[in-house]
């Protein structure tokens, strides 16, 4: 049915720049959307207002000099960030790390899934317009865990705690029983944040059902992480490709049904309790003493400008809290990498943002984008 | 004693009449006695909105497992007041395409109608600024004029966001003036009368509307349209933050700025202090303490409950947003006019059990309606 004023009314549709600029995108990242009313027609993601010329300027710097440039990449997680880069460097030179050094690392990389996972939920919830306060929440759990990572490293966010063969430091006096309260406390803190958001009504009818990701798409957009297992896609390089120790150790995988923002959300609730289980059992097989760095980790980390990996390439990944973080060297037997890349998790999972977003409301688009965790600084690089 | 402090407010306004008798002439002292009580009315207004906004700040603040505003003061006393002194010492920005008189005029139109409001809410016995006999309906039709001044500000800012804001915040008024005004109707219906004054009468001596099945019922959802209406969390989709920027007041720096909280917050006042006159018996309370006292305690107890909401609640998307007053609330409020209507008809005990039934077969029946939007109950599955 038309009405009689419809020939005489000229509609339009209406293109909306959202960021640089903007409340909820995340950093600087800007979606060039196009709107019929509230719905998103189409829609464009901007990058690149972040970048900072990271490959480049790694590709000048000797291997151990760059290890402080790939906390900056997702600066949340930072310590993953580490590992994944080190984990390169070692399978470039074969560089052996030693048993206690192998749990230090599990034991942070799980720390930091646990500060990614929360946060993000906090602001997820913020981007759904719960003003705050699931935020604060994740922020007191998270500060604990800052706590511990500047104990342990000096630095709360910018850990470089990674080395080639091992780690930088080991635990000071009292910073396993700093661990041992995370670990103990963590659980409630679920349960308290699972009570306060994973029943509520209005969380659930704005989550459900919204941004869904097919499982082919997933597959065909290398969409990896949380977001990839939200799509009921069982993959998980920790079980995959058992780096590190992770075959020590008895987790499983949570898995998504349909792939939408709830998913994605409850997959990582569900994935944080997984970390916690990790966590108790490092804490439980952890070698009290031990050597942290290898001799040939030592060799690389203490004159760094002379030490020359020899020729050939590695690619070194692992399950970052985002997805799959993979760093990949070609080296031409000089002290410098002849080539380095990154592959980003972020930035990977974020090619399917037009895909989630057509058909859906602007405030949709907004929590979708929160949805699929971002951090521009990795997107960007 | 406990009558001359209820009645402390009056006599003080009548000796003051009185004492002006002496010297001037009749006429002037009928008009002083308006402008006296519009005066009043002119200067409480901005105070309680300057200390609401203390209080969502120190309440939020408490919700959120943070201090709040501490430093200006004790407790952050003086903070309202810094800020009203920041907001006057700001640039004033507007935009180059802006309309430049519309844009201007906005934030003072919008203050008009909340102001208005206020003058027909009985604060306490024989409190009430105009008993008009068309008092309710004198509320419902002026502050729904505020819409107009915020459609003026989106639109004239020429801006994207603050366009999406304004039309939202049509679309979402004229939605929840629906079933507000439906909500309403059954008190007249009862009290048969539209005096704000006379409606608190009717509920003297705990016979307030809300211990009614159709009251308790009604009482909620124009709580809750009430809500909405002034744009408060979770229908505050006109300003949603992580959406749209700020909505209608993107483009507003400064004082102007500061008029449209301030129109926010004297209108949630407003609302609140409605609910209390409609349901919750107006100044009605035991007599130890003074009338007006238990007016703005419940006033109170009202905005900390929209507080709450704020500070835990998600926001609703655009077409739940409709959806809930269109598909819940406007028939539910139908209902609930027959419903009451049964209450006023029938003698006391077959009246409750009437009223029951009739309620409960209206939420079964939206219940089923709606099953379709209801979110539901997840399983996860784990792989090794």
């Amino acid at each position: 049915m038309s009405l009689p004023c419809a020939p005489t009314l000229k509609t339009e549709l209406l293109e909306v720049s959202i960021g640089p600029q903007h409340p909820s995108t995340h950093g600087v990242f800007r979606m060039n959307a196009v709107l019929d009313g509230e719905t998103v027609v189409k829609l464009k993601p901007v990058m690149g207002y972040l970048h900072r010329n990271h490959e480049q300027i790694a590709e000048t710097l000797p291997y151990l000099a760059n290890m402080p440039y790939t906390d900056r990449l997702d600066y949340i997680c930072s310590m993953t960030n580490n590992f994944a880069y080190a984990l390169a460097v070692e399978k470039l030179a074969g560089i052996d790390v030693p048993e206690r050094a192998q749990y230090l690392r599990v034991m942070m990389a799980e720390l930091t899934r646990l500060v990614n996972h929360s946060l993000l939920i906090g602001f997820l919830l913020n981007d759904l317009g719960a003003w705050f306060t699931p935020v604060f929440y994740a922020f007191r759990e998270r500060e604990k865990i800052l706590d511990f990572f500047e104990a342990v490293s000096g630095s709360r966010m910018m850990c470089n705690y990674f080395r080639f063969g091992g780690v930088k430091a080991d635990l000071p006096e009292s910073a396993l029983d700093q661990v041992r309260r995370i670990v103990r406390d963590y659980p409630r803190f679920l349960d308290e944040f699972e009570r306060l958001l994973a029943g509520n009504e209005i969380l659930k009818s704005r989550c459900q059902r919204v941004g869904i990701l097919p499982k082919e798409l997933a597959v065909n957009a290398s969409i990896t992480g949380p977001m990839l297992r939200a799509s009921g896609v069982n993959y998980d390089i920790r079980k995959a490709d058992r780096y590190s120790i992770y075959d020590r150790f008895d987790f499983r995988v949570p898995l998504g049904m349909t792939g939408d923002v709830y998913d994605r959300y409850y997959v990582r609730v569900l994935e944080m309790r997984e970390s916690v289980k990790i966590l108790e059992q490092v804490l439980k097989q952890m070698p009290e003493k031990g050597d942290i760095l290898s001799a040939k980790g030592l060799q690389a980390c203490r004159a760094p400008r002379m030490w020359k990996p020899p020729a050939g390439d590695a690619y070194g990944r692992i399950e970052s809290p985002k997805g799959e973080l993979g760093f990949y060297l070609v080296s031409d037997g000089s002290p410098k990498p002849y080539r380095y890349h990154v592959r980003p998790p972020s930035f990977i999972n974020l090619t399917v943002l037009e895909d989630l977003c057509i058909g859906q409301k602007i405030a949709d688009a907004v929590i979708i984008l929160g949805s699929i965790d971002i951090v521009l600084g990795e997107v960007d690089r | 004693m406990a009558e001359t402090i209820d009645q402390i407010f009056v006599l003080a306004k009548d000796r003051f009449l009185d004492l002006l008798g002496i010297v001037l002439p009749d006429w002037i002292i009928l008009l002083v006695r308006i402008l006296i009580s519009i005066a009043v009315l002119l200067a409480v207004a901005p105070v309680v909105m300057m200390y609401m906004t203390w209080l969502e700040r120190k309440v939020l603040g408490r919700i959120q497992n943070r201090y709040g505003p501490n430093r200006v003061g004790i407790f952050g006393l003086l903070q309202p007041i810094a800020d009203g002194i920041k907001m006057l010492t700001k640039e004033d920005i507007v935009p180059k395409n802006a309309d430049q008189v519309i844009h201007f005029l906005a934030p003072v139109v919008i203050v008009i109608a909340p102001l208005l409001v206020l003058a027909v809410l009985p604060f306490g016995r024989n409190m009430i600024a105009a008993d008009l006999n068309v008092g309710l309906l004198f509320f419902l039709g002026v502050s729904t004029f505020g819409v107009i001044a915020l459609f003026m500000g989106s639109w004239a800012s020429r801006n994207k966001y603050s366009l999406l804001g304004g039309m939202r915040a049509f679309a979402q008024m004229i939605s929840y003036e629906i079933p507000m005004v439906l909500s309403v109707v059954p008190v007249i219906l009862v009290t048969s009368s539209l005096s704000t004054a006379a409606i608190v009468e009717a509920q003297l001596g705990w016979k307030w509307f809300i211990f009614t099945p159709w009251g308790g019922f009604a009482a909620l959802v124009f709580f809750l349209c009430g809500v909405a209406e002034v744009n408060r969390t979770p229908f505050d989709l006109p300003e949603a933050e992580s959406e749209i920027v700020a909505g209608f007041h993107t483009e507003y720096s400064g004082m102007k700025f500061a008029l449209f909280y301030m129109a926010e917050f004297i209108s949630t006042f407003a609302i609140s202090g409605l609910a209390v006159t409609l349901f919750l018996g107006g100044w009605d309370g035991p007599a130890f303490l003074p009338s007006w006292f238990w007016f703005g305690l419940k006033t109170f107890i009202l905005i900390l409950i929209m507080i709450w909401f704020r500070g835990t609640l998600p926001r609703f998307r655009v077409d739940q947003l409709m959806g809930f007053a269109w598909k819940v609330f406007l028939p539910f409020t139908l209902a609930n006019i027959f419903i009451a209507a049964l209450w006023a008809l029938l003698p006391y005990p077959k009246n409750f059990i009437a009223d029951t039934i009739g309620i409960t077969v209206i939420l079964t029946l939206l219940q089923i309606f709606n099953r379709k939007e209801t979110p539901k109950k997840r399983k996860y599955l784990y792989a090794n």
